[in-house]
C-alpha cells in the first residue's frame, strides 16, 4: 500500500523560507554559492525552478524510480551524499516538510555528516566560521552556536521569502540543474517502511451556527452555562 | 508483548516533563520491560515519578553540559538499546525528541515513524497510526528494522499511572562529549513569560487569529481567558505576524490543546492549526465567515465580527462571575 500525495511537485512553502534565508547570508558573506539541492521523482524541476528565480546559483536533482515511497532517513542519505558532493560548508533546510512533516531530515542529514545540527532556528546569523541561531524551545528560545561545517534548520515565518521578479524567472530558465541517479551518487537504498492501512479520521460532526445579530454573546454564555464552564 | 522497550523522559523546569509519562504509559501497555532514559534532572525523584508509571529500569546520563541534547543523547541511548536489547524506542514528537530520534536512527541505521498518535503491537511488528493531510486520515504504518524509533505526538495517549508502581534502579551513564557532531553549544536560554496555566495542560484555552484585526486586539483574548481561567493561544498567522510569541501557536507545528472548552476567534480553521485542537472536548468559534472551516468542527459556530461581539462578552461574562 503508498501513500499517494496527489499535489504537483512545487517548492514547498517551508522551504522558500530556507531558499530565502540561505541567499540572505550568501549576500552578507559577499556572494558565496547558494545550490538548491532536491530530491523528486520523474525528474521534476519546478520546485527548483521557483528557488532559481529567487536567485539561487544552481541545483541538484535527484530522481530514481528505487526512491518511490523513500522514508526520511533514506531521503536524508540522498540529500547528505549530494551535499557532500557540491562541497556544501552550510546545508539549510525547513524544520518539518508541510506534508510528511517528520521534522528528522536535517537533524539525520548532520548525523550522516558527522555535523552539528542546529535545528528549529527562528534567527541565524554567520560570525566568520561560526554560526549563531536563536533555537525555538518550548517556552521560548536558546541561543545555540557551532562552527562550521554545520546543518541548520529554520522554522517558517522567520523571514518574508522574495518574490521571484521576471528577471529572475527568465534567468532561471538558463541556471544549471544537474540531474542524478542513485548510481551518479554511489548510493543503493532499501525502503523499509510500509503503511499497512489508510483510514478516514472520524470527523467531528457541525454543532450548531448562530449569527451574531447583537446578542450572541447570551447564546456562548448559555453555552457555557450549559459545559459548566461558567 | 514486546520484551523491551526504552523510552527517552526530557527534562522540563527540572522535572521530566508530562509527556515523558505518556511514553511511560504507552510503553508499559507494550513492552514487559520499560527503561527510561533521563538527563538534566534529579535521578531520584525521577526514579520516583516514572516508577509510578510502570518504568522497570532508569539510565541517568547527568548533565548535558549545555550541549544541545541531540548528539551526546542520541549517542548515549544508542548504548542503552544494545544494552537492554530494546525492540523499541519511544521519544517525544518535541524539538530535543526529533533531534535525538533522528540521530539515533543514523546510528542504529533504522527508519523512524514521527508524529505518531497510538502505537500498538500486532503479531511481534509494531505499528503506529498517524493522523496525516490535516487530519483527514489515519495512516497505520510500520517498519521492518530490529529496532523500531518511534515519535509520539505530545497528548495523544491519557498519561495513567501503574496498577502496581515499579521500583526502578537507577544506572549512570555518562554522555559522551567528543564526537565532531557534538560543537553546537547552547550559550544563553530565553524564556518568554506568560501568565495563566500552561498552554498545552489548561483546561479551558482561548486563541486569537488574523480575525482580531491588530496585536493591540489580542487584549481581549487575554482578557477572556482571565475571566475564564483559561491559557491563551493563537494561530500561527499571528505569530508570524508578531503578534505573540511562538509559545503560544496551536498547531501541526505548535501546541497540541485537549481542553474542555476551546474557542477560537478569528481563526479561520486551516488544517494545520485544527489538527492541534480537534480534541478539545467542545469548540466554539467565532468567525465572521460563514463558509470557515473552523465553524464545520465547532459545536458553536458564531457568525458575526469578533471585534464587536467581544467586548459584549468580556461585559456579559464580567456582570455573571461578578469580577
Ligand atoms: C503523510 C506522510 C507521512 C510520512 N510519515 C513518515 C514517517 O513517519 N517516517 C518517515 O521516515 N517518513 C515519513 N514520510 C516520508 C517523508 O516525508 C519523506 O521521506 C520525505 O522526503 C522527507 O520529508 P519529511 O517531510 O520527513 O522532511 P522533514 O524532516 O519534515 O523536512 C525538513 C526539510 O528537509 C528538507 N527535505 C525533506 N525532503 C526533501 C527532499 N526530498 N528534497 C529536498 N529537501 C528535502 C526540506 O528542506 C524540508 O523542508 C511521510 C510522508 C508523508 C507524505
Ligand atoms: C508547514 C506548515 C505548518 C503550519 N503550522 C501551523 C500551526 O501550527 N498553527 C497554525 O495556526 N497554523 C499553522 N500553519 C498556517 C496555517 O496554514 C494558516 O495559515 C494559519 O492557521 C492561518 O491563521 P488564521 O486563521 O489566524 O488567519 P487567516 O487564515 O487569515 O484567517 C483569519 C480568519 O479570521 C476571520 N475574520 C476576519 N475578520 C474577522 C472579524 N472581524 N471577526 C471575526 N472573524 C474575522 C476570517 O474570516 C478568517 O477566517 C502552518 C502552515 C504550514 C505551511
Amino acid at each position: 500500500m503508498r501513500l499517494t500525495r496527489a499535489a504537483k511537485a512545487i517548492l514547498d512553502d517551508s522551504d522558500a523560507y530556507g531558499v530565502e534565508i540561505a541567499l540572505r547570508l550568501a549576500e552578507a558573506a559577499g556572494g558565496a554559492e547558494v545550490i538548491l539541492v532536491s530530491m523528486a521523482p520523474n525528474q521534476e524541476v519546478q520546485g527548483v525552478r521557483t528557488g532559481l528565480a529567487m536567485g539561487a546559483t544552481s541545483a541538484v536533482v535527484i530522481s530514481d524510480p528505487a526512491l518511490a515511497g523513500a522514508d526520511a532517513l533514506t531521503t536524508a542519505k540522498v540529500l547528505a551524499s549530494a551535499a557532500q558532493r557540491v562541497g556544501a560548508d552550510l546545508v539549510i533546510a525547513a524544520t518539518e516538510s508541510t506534508d510528511g512533516y517528520t521534522g528528522t531530515v536535517p537533524a539525520q542529514i548532520a548525523a550522516l555528516l558527522d555535523w552539528p545540527a542546529l535545528t528549529f532556528a527562528k534567527q541565524i546569523e554567520l560570525r566568520g566560521a561560526a554560526v549563531s541561531i536563536q533555537r525555538q524551545t518550548e517556552d521560548g528560545y536558546d541561543v545555540v552556536e557551532a562552527d562550521l561545517p554545520a546543518v541548520v534548520s529554520v522554522t517558517a515565518g522567520v523571514v518574508e521569502p522574495r518574490y521571484p521578479s521576471f528577471k529572475g524567472i527568465m534567468s532561471a530558465k538558463s541556471k544549471p540543474v544537474e540531474q542524478l541517479t542513485l548510481a551518479d551518487l554511489g548510493l543503493s537504498v532499501e525502503i523499509r517502511e510500509q503503511v499497512v492501512a489508510v483510514e478516514d479520521a472520524e470527523a467531528r460532526a457541525a454543532g450548531q451556527i448562530v449569527e451574531d445579530d447583537g446578542s450572541a454573546e447570551t447564546e456562548i454564555i448559555n453555552y457555557l452555562a450549559q459545559i459548566k464552564v461558567l | 508483548m514486546l520484551t523491551n522497550c526504552v523510552i527517552l523522559a526530557e527534562p522540563q523546569g527540572g522535572a521530566v516533563a508530562p509527556v515523558a509519562l505518556e511514553l511511560a504509559t504507552l510503553a508499559r501497555s507494550l513492552s514487559e520491560q520499560v527503561t527510561a532514559v533521563i538527563y538534566d534532572v534529579d535521578a531520584q525523584e525521577a526514579a520516583k515519578t516514572l516508577g509510578s508509571y510502570g518504568v522497570t529500569a532508569i539510565i541517568s546520563l547527568g548533565s548535558t553540559d549545555s550541549h544541545l541534547p541531540g548528539v551526546p543523547v542520541a549517542d548515549a541511548m544508542r548504548e542503552v538499546v544494545s544494552t537492554v536489547g530494546a525492540q523499541a524506542v519511544l521519544v517525544a514528537q518535541s524539538y530535543t525528541g526529533r533531534d535525538v530520534l533522528a540521530r539515533l536512527s543514523v546510528l542504529l541505521d533504522a527508519p523512524v515513524l514521527t508524529n505518531a498518535v497510538m502505537v500498538r503491537e500486532v503479531d511481534g511488528a509494531v505499528v503506529a497510526d498517524n493522523l496525516v493531510f490535516g487530519g483527514e486520515k489515519v495512516v497505520s504504518s510500520k517498519i521492518t528494522a530490529p529496532v523500531q524509533l518511534l515519535a509520539i505526538r505530545p497528548k495523544s495517549i491519557a498519561s495513567e499511572a501503574a496498577a502496581v508502581p515499579a521500583n526502578p534502579a537507577v544506572t549512570d551513564a555518562s554522555v559522551s562529549s567528543n564526537t565532531k557532531a557534538n560543537r553546537a553549544v547552547i550559550v544563553s536560554s530565553h524564556v518568554e513569560e506568560r501568565q495563566g496555566p500552561k498552554l498545552d495542560e489548561a483546561e479551558i484555552v482561548v486563541s486569537g487569529g488574523r480575525g482580531l484585526g491588530s496585536a493591540e486586539n489580542y487584549r481581549y483574548v487575554e482578557e477572556l481567558a482571565g475571566l475564564l481561567h483559561g491559557a491563551t493561544g493563537a494561530s500561527r498567522a499571528i505569530v508570524d505576524a508578531g503578534w505573540v510569541p511562538y509559545a503560544y501557536q496551536v498547531g501541526q507545528t505548535g501546541k497540541t490543546v485537549k481542553p474542555n472548552l476551546y474557542l477560537a476567534i478569528g481563526i479561520s480553521g486551516a488544517t494545520q492549526h485544527m489538527v492541534g485542537m480537534k480534541g478539545a472536548k467542545n469548540i466554539i468559534a467565532i468567525n465572521k465567515d460563514k463558509d470557515a472551516p473552523i465553524l464545520q468542527i465547532a459545536d458553536l459556530g458564531v457568525v458575526g465580527d469578533a471585534q464587536k461581539l467581544l467586548p459584549r462578552l468580556i461585559e456579559a461574562i464580567r456582570q455573571r462571575v461578578g469580577a
